[in-house]
């Protein structure tokens, strides 16, 4: 991938500067990592980071001292957005981040303690911790992207997260760069005291019908919202996304050129770019930056299959999964989708009901996964066409030609890059 | 009604429609339509009025302030205790089951008035919160083969005399009152804490509700293939869940 290269080397001048018992932390937690890693368990980090933070709970806040922190945060994108951000700022200065998605405060901190000369450090953050971390890091930047209903069956209610991000970051010294299109995330930021709306756009709406502030019925007239009953509001982008252009506060557009496709990515990328104004990064730089990102941790990555062309796509919500369709490629491309219900997938696939799978009509569609019966009673119910088989080398060598669109959900996912990388 | 048209109700899907609800309009109106039937679909949203002329409403769950807010709207509202006058079917699902009850405590913590639609009244449990896979055997008056689905509430309901048990519990929680009772029935309203979506793993309650509606004994047979083999998996895996 482009970019890894210049990710924070293991060994930099910032051990130095670290008191003595973050010191012992930093150490301590690298040799779990490396325990980890020899084991055979992953790559260590977050096993690496858990070690860490229990000798000292504030390595977090130490290692976060001397950089210029962003944190990034939302149901959708954060991995990809992460990413995107890190490459721009690299116009400015060295960085450092938790690049493979290991979002809560332990993986957090194992790739803060990678330790390095960096001016800046990009975080990915859980949605579920973003408070507690910006309390430790005391961000210069927080990205806001958007909100919405994933893995129900034991996540906090989606409302509730707002709720938790809006008291958590009332008194944050961050410029907060928020979704201006997004009613659950513009709740949350509109008590910040530094505001930077981008209109980055929301195709899923289902959870935002009633009013997060009054619970008022919203009004949804285009891409405008409103709350009839309170007058909460979308506010006026400084930012807006048009098409494949990014308009700056002074209104020039500026084009999105990405390798990463879909409507999604351009959202991510206008969000970006409004944070790397922050740091003094002009839009034409940042964007051209962003040019070079290919797949992030696997998603978006074309790959060859027993002689075929596959692309991998990550689709974990019903927000996701509305994104996603609306990227791949026309019919007839063959479609496969992978569904698993593992802990970390969420164990209730009741939100398949939620996903309008009626879009992929006209593609010949294989279906599998732990849970690929849900899935085909779902499609039945939609009215497709579809063919239910055991592994991704029986849907491809069933698959009519032209290159295979395969979306899966988080486990499912995992399995997909295993299975292509035999 | 006429025998060959069905006025499908979904009742405030902004708010009740947390856990694929959706998918209990879609199946109940997909096995409605391969019976012939002309089927209008009404979303209801919660600053609509309910209408009264419909032959089947369906409420789905939600979470704790959706559900205040759908209470609140759905008392001003007459509109659903009218059409269960005119007997129209009402099935409810979790959230949506408290609200056709008495009573219920909301996300404040406070008893917030139901519709009376059921004779029940609930509360909030003190232990875990019940996650995971149910199996439960039908009131032998339904007719009805087990309903399988996915539990994930802390609500307690309390049956009282004035309707019966939809279910009695083999694997799962159910009502919570520890009497191993799911769900409760009175006539043409039923109530269940039971996702899945309830309907897609039992396609037999999608039917009962048509026949109901059309007041007749049978419908003609429609392919069942992909629901009989989910049902198959999740019934073992109920079992599974329990032996474990």
């Amino acid at each position: 991938m482009p970019g890894t290269g210049s990710e924070a080397p293991a060994q930099g001048g910032r051990d130095t500067s670290l008191p003595a018992r973050a010191k012992i932390a930093v150490t301590a937690g690298r040799v779990a990592a490396a325990v980890s890693r020899t084991a055979g368990r992953g790559s260590g980090s977050v096993i690496g980071g858990k070690v860490a933070l229990r000798l000292d709970p504030d390595l977090l806040a130490k290692l976060a001292e001397h950089l210029d922190v962003v944190l990034v945060s939302a149901t959708n994108g954060k991995t990809t957005t992460t990413r995107l951000i890190a490459e721009a700022l690299r116009a400015a200065g060295p960085v450092v981040s938790n690049a493979l998605g290991a979002n809560m405060p332990a993986g957090i901190t194992a790739a803060l303690a990678g330790g390095s000369d960096s001016r800046f450090g990009v975080i990915e953050v859980d949605e579920k911790y973003l408070a507690g971390v910006a309390r430790d890091t005391r961000p210069k930047a927080i990205a806001l992207l958007n909100l919405s209903r994933d893995q129900l069956d034991r996540a906090a209610e989606t409302r509730m997260l707002a709720e938790r991000w809006r008291e958590g970051l009332g008194d944050t010294e961050a410029v907060v760069i928020a979704n201006a299109d997004d009613p659950l995330v513009t709740w949350a930021a509109s008590s910040c005291r530094r505001v930077v709306w981008v209109a980055a756009g929301q195709s899923w709406k289902e959870d935002a019908w009633s009013c997060p502030a009054c619970g008022g019925v919203m009004q949804r007239p285009g891409d405008d919202w409103f709350c009839g009953a309170c007058g909460f509001r979308r506010p006026q982008p400084h930012w807006a996304l048009s098409g494949d252009h990014v308009y700056d506060p002074q209104g020039v557009p500026w084009p999105i050129r990405l390798q990463l496709p879909g409507r999604a990515n351009l959202a991510n990328a206008a969000t970006s770019a409004a944070v790397a104004a922050v740091f003094g990064v002009a839009p034409q730089t940042a964007l051209e930056r962003m040019q070079s990102v290919t797949a992030v941790a696997g998603r978006y990555d074309v790959v060859s299959y027993e002689g075929r062309e596959v692309r991998l796509l990550l689709a974990k919500n019903p927000a996701g999964w509305l994104e996603t369709f609306s990227l791949i490629d026309g019919p007839p491309t063959p479609v496969i989708l992978s569904v698993n219900a593992l802990d970390a997938d969420g164990t209730d696939t009741s939100w398949l009901w939620d996903v309008d799978y009626e879009r992929l009509v006209g593609h010949p569609v294989f279906v599998m996964g732990q849970r690929k019966l849900d899935l085909a009673v779902r499609l039945e119910v939609a009215g497709l066409h579809f063919q239910v088989v055991d592994s991704l080398a029986e849907a491809v060598r069933m698959a009519p030609q032209g290159r295979i669109e395969a979306i899966a959900n988080y486990t499912a996912f995992q399995q997909l890059r295993r299975a292509v990388a035999g | 009604m006429s025998d060959s048209s069905l006025r499908l109700v979904w009742v405030y899907p902004d708010l009740l429609s947390t856990y694929g609800d959706r998918g209990n309009v879609l199946v109940v109106e997909r096995r409605a339509r391969q019976r012939g039937l002309d089927v209008t679909r009404i979303d209801v949203r919660s600053d609509q009025a309910v209408p009264t002329s419909g032959d089947i409403y369906l409420i789905g769950g939600g979470e704790d302030r959706p559900q205040r807010l759908a209470a609140e709207r759905l008392r001003m509202d007459s509109g659903l205790p009218r059409a269960v006058e005119n007997g129209a079917i009402v099935f409810s699902v979790c959230a949506g089951y408290q609200i056709l009850g008495h009573e219920f405590v909301n996300d404040l913590g406070q008893r917030e008035a139901g519709l009376g639609l059921l004779d029940v009244h609930s509360t909030r449990g003190e232990g875990a919160r019940n996650v995971g896979d149910i199996l439960a055997e039908v009131d032998p008056r339904l007719g009805l083969p087990p309903l399988t689905g996915f539990e994930n509430h802390q609500g307690i309901t309390h049956l009282g005399p004035g309707v019966a048990p939809l279910a009695s519990v083999q694997v799962g929680g159910g009502n919570g009152t520890g009497d191993g009772t799911e769900g409760a029935w009175r006539d043409t309203v039923f109530g269940t804490y039971l996702h899945g979506p309830v309907m897609a793993r039992n396609p037999a309650m999608a039917d009962l509700l048509i026949k109901l509606a059309l007041d007749v004994n049978a419908l003609p047979p429609v392919d069942s293939a992909w629901y009989d083999a989910l049902r198959s998996e999740r019934i073992a895996a109920a079992r599974e869940q329990q032996s474990a």
